[in-house]
């Protein structure tokens, strides 16, 4: 059962993959398949290469080995126009109001700007709609980063510590969003230190990362 | 389309926002010829013997002021990554990027050029001839700082090594643009230095869009 404005389907598939960050081997032989309507929670302790698997989803970085592979995609697009990578730098400009931060990476996304106004509804903001970007606290700067995976429809959700700097009801936002997205079909990815419970319906796989055993 | 021209309301919306970053490029260049006079002395046939090549050589230096800040703030915020997916190819949003460069720091300085001018006691064909130059030249000049520009922008200090890095590249520009306004062959010297312009305007954001991706790997 879908949802009637249901996210194309995608479905990420990852195999034998190895990232490094300079000289250090991050993670190996990683596998797993994330099918349309589920979240995968990375776990695992600092610097164990969370980010990095993310960024290589994104096409940033290039993995070591391994491939990461994504059906569902037409052969005419270009790889990254169906995801969003929400990370730890915001990517407002001080200087714009929140509308305005909004509007432009509408845009960017090939988005809808009809969206924008529901979208600040839907983190918060939308009282705040004409204040500079600058005059938020943390927590409201990550809302309106949230924000901006609302103004572009896109199946694929990269999620870097989403819940971080967030009170708890920002927290339960996070999860409504997340939830949302998957009954619509949509897929997300999540690096985070805080269990996610979602609603039973919506399935969560849990994958922990290890550092991998240093050869005595 | 709509990405391309986002990003170019973008970037001027907030230079005139923030403010300041014009005006200084053309209090600089502006400067530079106040100052000549007083170094080479009040001689008004040799200032306008020389004044071409000070135009070309203010406007190039000022230039250089504003490069580091052309991906340097959305490196920061975290925008550059993003951009990597947007509904936009990577070097088409550098092109965007490379316009709205132009439009802050190059235009400003062509039309402060009269001042110059003045003060450098051209004449007024002379003066017309730098317009047209610096107008044909100066997308050569945006066109190599991007490249700097999108070379160093991983590197924290990278600021000053961008235009050590475009300086050789940039020295054919200033010989044909000084060369579009005297001497033998001008008509000549203005055709090449449009032909320079198009060539690295073609390839510069592809160029750059492929070291921006290098950057981040």
């Amino acid at each position: 059962m879908k949802a009637h404005n249901a996210l194309p389907d995608r479905t990420i598939t990852v195999a034998a993959l190895s990232c490094r960050r300079g000289e250090q081997t991050l993670f190996a032989d990683l596998q797993f398949t994330v099918p349309p309507g589920e979240l995968l929670l990375l776990r695992g302790p600092n610097g164990v290469g969370k980010t990095t698997l993310l960024l290589a989803l994104a096409g940033i970085i290039r993995p070591e080995s391994g491939s990461i592979s994504v059906t569902g995609r037409h052969p005419d697009d270009r790889p990254g126009t169906d995801l969003h990578l929400f990370g730890h730098q915001p990517a407002t400009k001080a200087r714009l109001s929140v509308c305005e931060n909004l509007r432009f990476w509408a845009d960017m996304f090939g988005g809808d700007r009809a969206l924008i106004d529901r979208a600040l509804e839907a983190v918060g903001l939308a009282h705040i709609a004409g204040l500079e970007a600058g005059y938020l606290s943390a927590g409201q700067t990550r809302r309106l980063g949230l924000a901006r995976l609302l103004v572009a429809d896109r199946p694929i959700w990269l999620l870097d510590e989403p819940t971080a700097a967030l009170d708890s009801q920002g927290e339960q936002l996070v999860l409504g969003l997340i939830d949302a997205h998957l009954r619509r079909g949509g897929i997300a990815i999540a690096a985070t230190h805080h269990d996610m419970h979602l609603a039973p319906p919506a399935k969560v796989m849990t994958l922990t990362l290890h550092r991998p055993a240093v050869p005595a | 389309m709509t990405a391309f021209l986002a990003l170019i309301v973008r970037d001027l919306r907030l230079a005139i926002r923030i403010g300041g970053e014009a005006l200084t490029l053309v209090l600089f260049f502006v400067m530079i010829g106040v100052v000549v006079p007083f170094a080479i002395g009040p001689d008004s046939a040799q200032l306008g013997r020389l004044a071409p090549g000070i135009v070309w050589i203010a406007a190039f230096l000022s230039m250089l002021l504003g490069l580091d800040r052309l991906f340097r703030a959305d490196d920061e915020d975290g925008s550059l990554r993003l951009f990597r997916h947007a509904a936009l190819p990577l070097p088409a949003l550098v092109g965007a990027k490379m316009i709205a460069h132009w439009l802050l720091t190059a235009l400003p300085v062509i039309l402060a050029s009269p001042i110059l001018a003045v003060m450098l006691s051209m004449s007024m064909t002379d003066w017309l001839r730098a317009m047209l130059s610096l107008l044909l030249g100066t997308p050569a000049l945006v066109a190599f700082g991007t490249l700097g520009a999108a070379v160093t922008v991983s590197l924290k200090r990278g600021g000053l090594i961008a235009p050590v890095l475009i300086l050789p590249l940039c020295v054919p520009v200033l010989i044909f643009g000084v060369g579009a306004i005297t001497g033998l062959g001008t008509a000549q010297a203005t055709v090449f230095l449009a032909a320079i312009s198009l060539v690295t305007c073609a390839f510069s954001p592809l160029f750059a869009a492929l070291a921006l991706r290098a950057g981040e790997d």
